[in-house]
């Protein structure tokens, strides 16, 4: 692959000549990847879980809170049933030991093109604009997020954290790395490509529901 | 240069092109308004233009020739003060950049541009003026010009001078800090574009019902003030000087006397 | 595609004159404005964070090249492939020989101003592909053979009437007029396509040396579908869209949605780091990124390197009074408004894009709400100089200049042709002002000139003070 070289090469030297030096030297490199910047966050006065809800439902959103995992479940199923859904949903492996009420057909695969409901376990909800943060895996399918029109997503209280900054120590603190695809999501999906008209469910789901767990 | 302290600060006036040829009024106004504050105003005979008209066509040696010879006639006076927020920020932010890399003319540049004022700017920053003795009948709508907001941060000072006029009424419109499509060349060599904002423009100020629009820049108001009489609205045009100074009792831009009250 | 910025004028002309045009272009308008004006003001900290970002900007500029091979090395480790396009041609041929090698027949598109930049579509539908844009606005504007409008609102010229034509069309009866529907129908046939991807390309708001991530921001989450159920997954981006970190980021999304739609934040924010994982359910088998120069290093060396800040918000054209009275097709390439009127020069020729530079008032209000702050009217003035040095001014415009610089470095001159001026004009107006002035059409034809009193001012002056 000689050409791509060559690309590669070329891009690089006209950086540098437009730059008016050659290749940085390794001293200067490790000083650029040590650096670690500290920007400007947001002032915040409010307590975590009340500015997520506040932020998330304020997008259309809709949240409910359970005592503990244990009642996620009978919240989940209290959302189906008041939306009138088919009593089968895709759920996360990372929700596979809850006890699922009989009557819901349970499956742990990706969804497909007819999936009506998706329920998945949250990474960490941020606080700043009222997002959820998924980290996709084995245990939380991306296809979950995105493909049926109901979105369930369950969040430990103790996992929302402030600001993006802080969501960044959680993604690099996991063992296994930087998920495959790191989705924040703040709310149904939306439009306003028809005449700045704001119309839900463009693409992805159209409504999302946030369970907070403790 | 020594500056009397009984005489307040010796100000050469900077009498822009359009307010040489079309308003004259305008220089009077501002030499009033300058004098009863204290100064002392000259108008030094061997100004032309301040060279943005080259400038901004992206002649650059004919912007600079231009700018020598502002800086070669006004450098020794303690301020440069004109009634427009263009000329002023020509001078102010662009000759610094003009001579960057001329050792000889960048500090004279640089000196020029830090006394160099846009007139209402200079009475209310500067000489701390807050308070105007003028009378006005008239409800009046006040048109952000480009260079003087955005260049030169002016935007309360006019408006705190015209809320203490007489009988003067003001009456915010809609977009007021969009540009007019005045533009300098661009008016005519995009007429069509700058027609579609000047009935923006003209829209926004029939919408306040004012009898009356202001604006610090000639270039902004000529353009106003034409689009309004093509279409025939009663709507008088002044700079603000003119209203500030009391000498916005003859008629009004493209105003024919008659029209005059 | 191809630049059509020769004809602006015509095309100014004729977009004022576009009824469905300037009703779409009004509604439009204020929203924008309107909404940004309000996050901006609700965040302290904007203008703070403005500063910042036009810093931390100029930084990953002046290391751009280490930043690049970090990234690049990133991405790798996490079992991805990056490829390095020097102009649109070679990017195109890396996209294609991907799109080939996989045999794909159905290629899904989420919103790529890149991909527009290098002419993808028509390349891979040369080629037997099917391509499917699959942002609601990209989608309606293939729909009707037409380029984007706008860098993030594409269809933003068209009208609810001219999607419901356009749908109808497309997919057939009956006829959807309200908005709910259109949105539903472009959903159902979209679903499907998304679900036959061979390949899914999609653009880089951000890339994150630090993880070697792309990152795109999407409120309709077409992109995710676009790169989640494809086999193949290209991110096409420019080389400056890179940050050092996650950290990086955030400054700059803080300011995106705020800048953009006068939105908090956007719906979706993707973080996508390599190809599935032997252990993952779903997402693409590869990932590539293709890392397009097209003319971006080269204006990193020179007055233009602010331009590379630039994080495709869309607020200047949005605060533009030229775009607002002309929207984007007049501009004539995939870039319009401020932003725009720089890159187009830069990248397909300064003689090949004359009016850009020029129709602008300079008012800078584009500047001043630049999330980046990026001096676009000092580098539209810089795009003049170079046009006059390389003589690609209007003859009549080069003789105007040199009579003007002649006349106005000579004050007794000058003054005297003001007087005659002054003289003349007053002469020959009524009722205060002038209809018609030969000489003067491009005023005249629009607005009357007002006319002047007849004596000017400096020599009224000389006459009442008589000094110097």
């Amino acid at each position: 692959m000689t050409a791509a070289a060559n690309a590669r090469e070329a891009i690089l030297n006209s950086v540098r000549s437009a730059l008016r030096r050659g290749p940085l030297d390794d001293k200067r490199r490790a000083e650029l990847d040590a650096r670690r910047p500290q920007h400007t966050r947001p002032a915040q006065d409010e307590e975590l879980v009340a500015r997520f809800i506040r932020k998330f439902e304020s997008r259309a959103g809709t949240t409910a809170r359970v005592a503990s995992r244990a009642d996620v479940p009978a919240a989940v199923e209290a959302y189906r049933v008041d939306k009138g859904l088919p009593a089968h949903a895709a759920v996360g492996a990372a929700l596979k030991d809850l006890a699922w009420p009989a009557g819901l057909a349970v499956h742990h695969d990706p969804a497909g093109i007819s999936e009506t409901m998706a329920v998945s376990q949250a990474l960490a909800g941020i606080a700043e604009p009222g997002s959820l943060m998924m980290a996709s895996g084995p245990a939380s399918p991306i296809t979950h997020n995105f493909v049926p029109d109901d979105h369930v997503v369950v969040l430990d209280a103790g996992a929302i954290v402030g600001h993006f900054e802080e969501a960044w120590e959680v993604l690099r603190a996991r063992a296994e790395g930087m998920p495959r695809a790191t989705n924040i999501i703040s709310g149904p999906s939306r439009t306003a490509d028809v005449e700045q008209t704001i119309q839900l469910g463009a693409h992805g789901p159209r409504r999302v529901h946030v369970i907070i767990v403790g | 240069m020594t500056e009397s302290p009984t005489r307040g600060p010796r100000v050469g006036l900077f009498a822009t092109c359009l307010m040489n040829v079309f308003r004259p009024n305008v220089g009077f106004s501002a030499v009033k308004l300058l004098e009863d504050a204290g100064c002392t105003v000259e108008v030094p005979a061997n100004q032309t233009c301040c060279g943005q008209p080259g400038y901004n066509s992206g002649d650059y040696d004919a912007a600079r020739a231009l700018a020598r010879q502002v800086i070669e006639t006004f450098e020794n006076y303690d301020y440069i003060v004109g009634p427009s927020g263009s000329c002023m920020a020509t001078i102010r932010h662009d000759y610094p950049v003009l001579f960057h890399d001329d050792p000889v003319w960048l500090p004279r540049a640089q000196e020029l541009s830090e006394k160099a004022w846009e007139l209402l700017s200079f009475l209310t920053d500067v000489l701390g003026a807050t308070a105007s003795d003028a009378h006005y009948d008239g409800s009046v709508t006040y048109h952000d010009s480009c260079s003087g907001l955005r260049g030169l941060g002016i935007k309360g000072q006019p408006r705190t001078l015209l809320g203490e006029v007489d009988g003067l009424k003001l009456k915010e419109m809609e977009d007021s800090e969009v540009c007019c499509g005045f533009g300098g060349t661009f008016c005519v060599k995009y007429p069509e574009i700058s027609e579609k904002m000047v009935e923006d423009k003209v829209r926004n100020i029939l919408a306040t019902g004012a009898d009356t629009v202001v604006g610090g820049d000639l270039g902004c108001l000529m353009n106003i003030a034409g689009r309004l009489k093509r279409i025939n609205a009663p709507v008088k045009v002044f700079h603000t000087s003119e209203v500030l100074a009391g000498l916005a009792d003859g008629p009004g831009l493209a105003g024919a006397a008659k029209e005059s009250d | 595609m191809e630049i059509r910025s020769k004809e602006f004028k015509e095309r100014a002309v004729f977009a004022i004159h576009d009824a469905s045009l300037q009703q779409a272009l009004g509604k439009a308008r204020g929203g924008f404005v309107g909404k940004r004006a309000q996050q901006a003001a609700e965040l302290p900290e904007f203008e703070q964070l403005r500063e910042e970002a036009k810093n931390t900007k100029n930084h990953i500029l002046d290391n751009l090249d280490h930043y690049l091979e970090r990234y690049e090395a990133a991405v790798t480790a996490a079992g991805g492939h990056v490829h390095w396009a020097r102009d649109a041609e070679e990017a195109r041929k890396i996209i294609l020989d991907i799109c080939k090698r996989v045999d794909a027949k159905t290629v899904t598109k989420g919103k790529s101003m890149v991909s527009e930049e290098i002419g993808l579509n028509e390349a891979l539908i040369e080629h037997g592909m099917e391509v499917v844009e699959t942002d609601l606005g990209e989608y309606i504007i293939q729909l009707a053979h037409e380029p984007p409008s706008h860098i993030i609102a594409p269809a933003v010229h068209k009208t609810k009437d001219q999607v419901s034509d356009l749908f109808e069309a497309a997919h057939g009866g009956p006829r959807k007029t309200e908005v709910a529907d259109l949105v539903n129908e472009a959903r159902r046939v979209l679903r499907d396509k998304y679900f036959r991807a061979d390949v899914g390309i999609t653009g880089g708001n951000f890339l994150v040396a630090e993880t070697g991530s792309s990152i795109i921001v999407t409120n309709e989450g077409n992109g995710d579908l676009t790169q989640t159920l494809a086999k193949v997954h290209i991110v096409t981006s420019g080389i400056e869209r890179v940050v050092p970190t996650l950290d990086d980021a955030t400054l700059f999304l803080r300011l995106l949605a705020r800048s953009a739609t006068g939105q908090e934040t956007e719906t979706y924010t993707t973080i996508s780091t390599g190809p599935r994982r032997a252990e993952d359910l779903d997402g693409p088998e590869e990932y590539h990124v293709v890392l397009v120069d097209n003319g971006r290093s080269k204006m990193l060396g020179g007055r233009f390197k602010d331009m590379l800040r630039c994080i495709r918000c869309g607020a200047c054209m949005n605060h533009c009074p030229v775009y607002g009275a002309v929207g984007g097709h007049a501009y004539g390439w995939v870039y319009p408004g401020p932003m725009g009127s720089v890159l187009t020069p830069l990248i397909k020729g300064l003689d090949n894009a004359y009016d850009l530079p020029n129709a602008c008032t300079l008012n800078g209000r584009c500047a001043s709400v630049c999330p980046v702050k990026i001096p676009l009217p000092d580098l539209l003035r810089e795009l003049r100089h170079m046009q006059h040095q390389q003589d690609i001014t209007p003859v009549m415009q080069r003789r105007a200049l040199k009579v003007w610089r002649y006349v106005a470095t000579r004050p007794k001159l000058y003054h005297a042709l003001e007087q005659v001026g002054a003289r003349f004009l007053s002469a020959i107006a009524k009722n205060g002002s002038i209809r018609r002035l030969p000489l003067a059409s491009g005023w005249t034809d629009v607005r009357d000139l007002p006319a002047p009193a007849g004596r000017t001012f400096l020599e009224l002056w000389q006459g009442k003070r008589g000094q110097k």
